[in-house]
């Protein structure tokens, strides 16, 4: 099922492109350097095993529709920076825990068992007549109207399958 | 890395501790290397690395314990689960 390991240097690599990508959108990576190689050389593992960078601290299934809410970043990320000052694997953290005035402890687990996890709606939801349907990003809430979702998140780069119809 | 496997550890007599783990999780490393200081026996299962239905038999397992699937669980002496790294948590329960 692997397809050749990824090497340390190209976590590394990740780890660079995901830090520069982060801080230019008010994100954060954890700065223990090894901590956080050890992740993006997780994302590799998983990317080569899945074909997409599913969450390395989660078990993903492979299929993809089933896996879409744990694709780093995951849906879960925000709420957890908010309540937690880091996502749930530890990859991203807040302000505070990036210049070490508090540190982080483990997260507690908020994706919901299979079961209870609601697909995205593809449905608009409000009852009045919009002249476009607004998308809303899973990842990072950014809303826009528009014919269809854009491509790529333009806030966090999250691909057009994040998106659900909000409105 | 060994999908399923046992460390003999060099506290004798102790507790009987399992541990679900994923292999590409930090938490999931934090929590074996814990375990290795602390010299405790553990059999280990990281549930990415086992396929098909030993894969589902490892869930079964986790499920029967009320858990759902996260990682790492920590299950001792059969019932008391640890779930997430809780160094603390861990030091007390393996008495050390
Ligand atoms: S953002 Fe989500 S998927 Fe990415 S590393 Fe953090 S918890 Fe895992």
């Amino acid at each position: 099922m692997n397809a050749g390991l990824p090497s340390a240097a190209d976590g590394e690599a990740l780890r660079t492109r995901l830090e520069l990508e982060a801080e230019s959108a008010g994100y954060h990576l954890n700065p223990d350097l090894e901590f956080t190689r050890s992740l993006t050389h997780g994302l590799l593992v998983n990317e080569g095993r899945y074909g997409y960078r599913a969450c390395p601290c989660r078990l993903a299934t492979g299929d993809a529709a089933r896996d879409r809410d744990i694709v780093c970043p995951c849906d879960y990320r925000d709420a957890d920076l908010l309540d937690w000052g880091g996502c749930f694997c530890g990859l991203y953290v807040s302000a505070d825990i990036q210049e070490g005035k508090t540190s982080l402890a483990s997260v507690p687990e908020r994706r919901p068992p299979a079961a209870e996890r609601t697909m995205a709606p593809d449905a608009p939801r409000l009852g009045r007549a919009l002249s476009l349907p607004v998308w809303r990003c899973r990842v990072c809430g950014y809303l826009c109207a528009r014919q269809r979702p854009p491509a790529v998140c333009p806030i966090c780069k999250a691909t057009s399958d994040r998106f659900e119809a909000f409105a | 890395m060994e999908a399923i496997g046992r460390v003999p550890g060099r506290v004798v007599g102790s507790h009987r501790t399992k541990f679900y783990g994923l292999s590409t999780c930090v938490w999931c490393k934090k929590a074996r290397q814990l375990l290795e200081e602390l010299g405790a026996e553990f059999d280990y299962v990281y549930v990415d690395l086992v396929e098909g239905k030993d894969r589902e038999a490892v869930l079964a397992e986790l499920t029967r314990l009320g858990r759902g699937e996260t990682f790492p669980t920590l299950v001792i002496d059969g019932s008391d689960c640890i779930v997430g790294f809780k160094p603390d948590e861990i030091r007390r329960a393996l008495g050390s």
